[in-house]
């Protein structure tokens, strides 16, 4: 992009617009972390002693921390990969020449738009016990579980986060997908290769940014999937459904800043990791693309 | 023309596809609607059990299957005369939703406009450096930064109060990034050609880079608002008085007491929301297409 050139009095009303909200940034954010960073490294707030990472030590070894951590993960691990494979699906299928796209699309994009709370219930009565999915399986004679207190509980909530996601990012690749140049395809029609090969070799390599984009998005919202847990099965779930913002919010009931803070850092540390990792990627394969 | 026979049928498969999964997206907003018609009475019938039907009387009927009912014996408002006249605590619980997400929403956005346009007009390593902490910000989740924002509430006193939700939920950066990414791609020539007209920089901002980015202001504005309506994990933290608590909050306990107001209840939430989404649904789509793409 050209440089713009500019007098003193535009560069310092530029830095006049980004002002208010820094220093809110700063007040809420930055600097209290700065002192969740320094609470975690001593052994308490009345002594203030620095004791180096013993409250960290202490918190890798806390069953309901490692529960915590790993039931998260599990989730994460499952529902972002799901959510963006069966999105990039939904929008190869709405890239087809079918009738009632935009009404399709409407649909697709809803649940983004109703709030959780107002269709919990639904969800509730799909998986109760004596509830409508059990009852389509007693059909096929399966025997039913009651989902919401079982081992398989997770898979209520995955499903619950692809409905409300997979709309958003559908709407993400179908713009990327609009973006694959026409010729490049035309060719390799005339050349004869096959769908799959056109959308592995050419469409696949022009949706990676927007893979690793909805990669981001999609990390950001599976840490927010406790709002669907709490929602359906309140404060004490069984202990598969046992996510770390449960174990944050009992932490903060017992007012242990230690190991909350240790908790945070150590999160915010992964978050900064993963993050790393999606941007390099999103670099080589941004390199890829201009050659 | 075998192979365009082949398409067509290809075609009408995918069709078939995406009707039955657009039918299971929408299918959990026309339940509830539709539920929220039925009377009390078949709606304790047909999911009593959710409540556990012990502590019902013995004259009721409670099936003990719940069965998603689709069509109501009988249409009545009489869930809805209960929600808006007869139970207060929902229309308050609502009104505190209002009180915490309107103004978040608003003063947010206010700030995002004016953030990113300070951000892509002369571009410097200063903010670039500024830029990238609100994008590390962005990505971490409430299980971070609420310990931070409790800190703060805390020492200042604003624990218990709305301002210990609404306040860090104005700085919040995610609309910075959006809306700066799509105010970064307006020319230059446009910016100069409105000094050569003698507009102000304040000028620049209202009459040509807010017009520009409407549908990404737009989009922005009601995915922030959608967020925060649904919130739980804030005032599960923030507000130990529960009279406090949004809606969302409060819904999760609807089922263990009058579940035969809680359709109804659930319609009345999603208004607002789904109200937005079908005025603005091209300018959400536009801005979420616009917001696509890591590098802006």
């Amino acid at each position: 992009m050209k440089k713009e050139k500019g007098n003193l009095k535009e560069r310092i009303f530029s830095y006049a617009c980004i002002l208010p909200g820094l220093l809110g940034v700063l007040a809420f954010f930055v600097v209290p972390f700065a002192i969740v960073v320094y609470y975690s490294t001593i052994n308490n707030p009345i002594l203030h002693e620095y004791v180096g990472l013993v409250n960290y030590k202490a918190l890798l070894q806390n069953t309901a921390f490692k529960q915590a951590t790993w039931n998260s993960a599990y989730f994460s691990l499952i529902a972002v990969p799901l959510s963006v494979i069966l999105s990039i699906i939904l929008a190869l299928m709405l890239e087809r020449k079918i009738p009632y796209k935009s009404a399709l699309r409407t649909f697709f994009l809803s649940p983004l738009m109703v709030p959780t709370a107002s269709v919990v219930i639904v969800w509730q009565v799909l998986f109760h016990n004596h509830g409508t999915i059990n009852q389509i399986g007693e059909i096929f004679g399966f025997e039913g579980v009651d989902w919401i207190k079982s081992p398989h509980g997770q898979i209520i909530i995955i499903a619950m986060f692809l409905w409300k996601n997979l709309g958003y990012n559908m709407i993400l690749f179908m713009s990327a997908l609009a973006g694959v140049p026409k010729d490049i395809l035309e060719v390799a029609d005339l050349e004869g290769a096959g769908k799959l090969y056109q959308f592995f070799r050419i469409k696949l390599r022009y949706l990676s940014p927007t893979i690793v984009f909805v990669l981001i998005l999609s990390i950001i919202n599976s840490f927010k999937i406790f709002r669907e847990v709490y929602l359906l099965t309140g404060d004490h779930p069984v202990s598969k459904m046992y996510m770390l913002q449960h174990f944050m919010n009992n932490t903060f009931k017992s007012l242990d800043y230690q190991k909350l803070s240790a908790a945070a850092v150590l999160f915010a540390l992964v978050m900064i990791v993963v993050l790393a990792i999606l941007l390099t990627t999103d670099r080589i394969f941004g390199k890829d693309l201009e050659d | 023309m075998d192979k365009r026979k082949k398409e067509k049928t290809l075609n009408t498969i995918v069709f078939i596809f995406a009707v039955a999964a657009a039918l299971l997206f929408i299918m959990p907003t026309i339940f509830t609607v539709v539920n929220s018609f039925m009377t009390t009475s078949e709606i304790k019938a047909n999911y009593g059990t959710l409540i556990g039907s012990a502590s019902e009387k013995k004259d009721t009927f409670v099936s003990k299957n719940v069965n998603l009912k689709f069509i109501p014996d009988k249409v009545t408002f009489s869930q809805y005369e209960g929600v808006l006249f007869r139970s207060p605590d929902y229309l308050l619980k609502f009104w505190n939703s209002v009180l915490l997400t309107v103004p978040i929403t608003l003063f947010q956005v206010v700030i995002a406009v004016l953030s990113s346009y300070g951000f892509s007009r002369h571009p410097s390593k200063p903010k670039a450096i500024i830029f990238f902490v609100y994008v590390i910000l962005m990505i971490m989740p409430y299980q971070v930064t609420l310990v931070p924002n409790y800190l703060v509430a805390d020492k200042f006193g604003l624990l218990d109060t709305r301002w210990s939700i609404i306040l860090p939920g104005i700085f919040s950066p995610f609309s910075v990034y959006l809306i700066s990414k799509v105010m970064r791609r307006i020319p230059i020539s446009y910016v100069e050609a409105a000094k050569l007209d003698g507009a102000s920089e304040f000028q620049i901002l209202t009459k040509i880079f807010v017009p520009l980015c409407k549908s990404a202001i737009i989009s922005v504005t009601m995915l922030v608002f959608i967020d925060y309506w649904n919130m739980v994990e804030q005032p599960l933290i923030m507000l130990k008085d529960t009279t406090m608590h949004p809606l969302s909050v409060f819904l999760s306990q609807i089922n263990t007491g009058d579940i035969g107001l809680a359709f109804a209840v659930g319609v009345v939430y999603m208004v607002p929301t789904v109200l937005m989404f079908l005025y603005g649904e091209d300018d959400l789509v536009e801005g979420i297409t616009y917001a696509g793409g890591i590098k802006g």
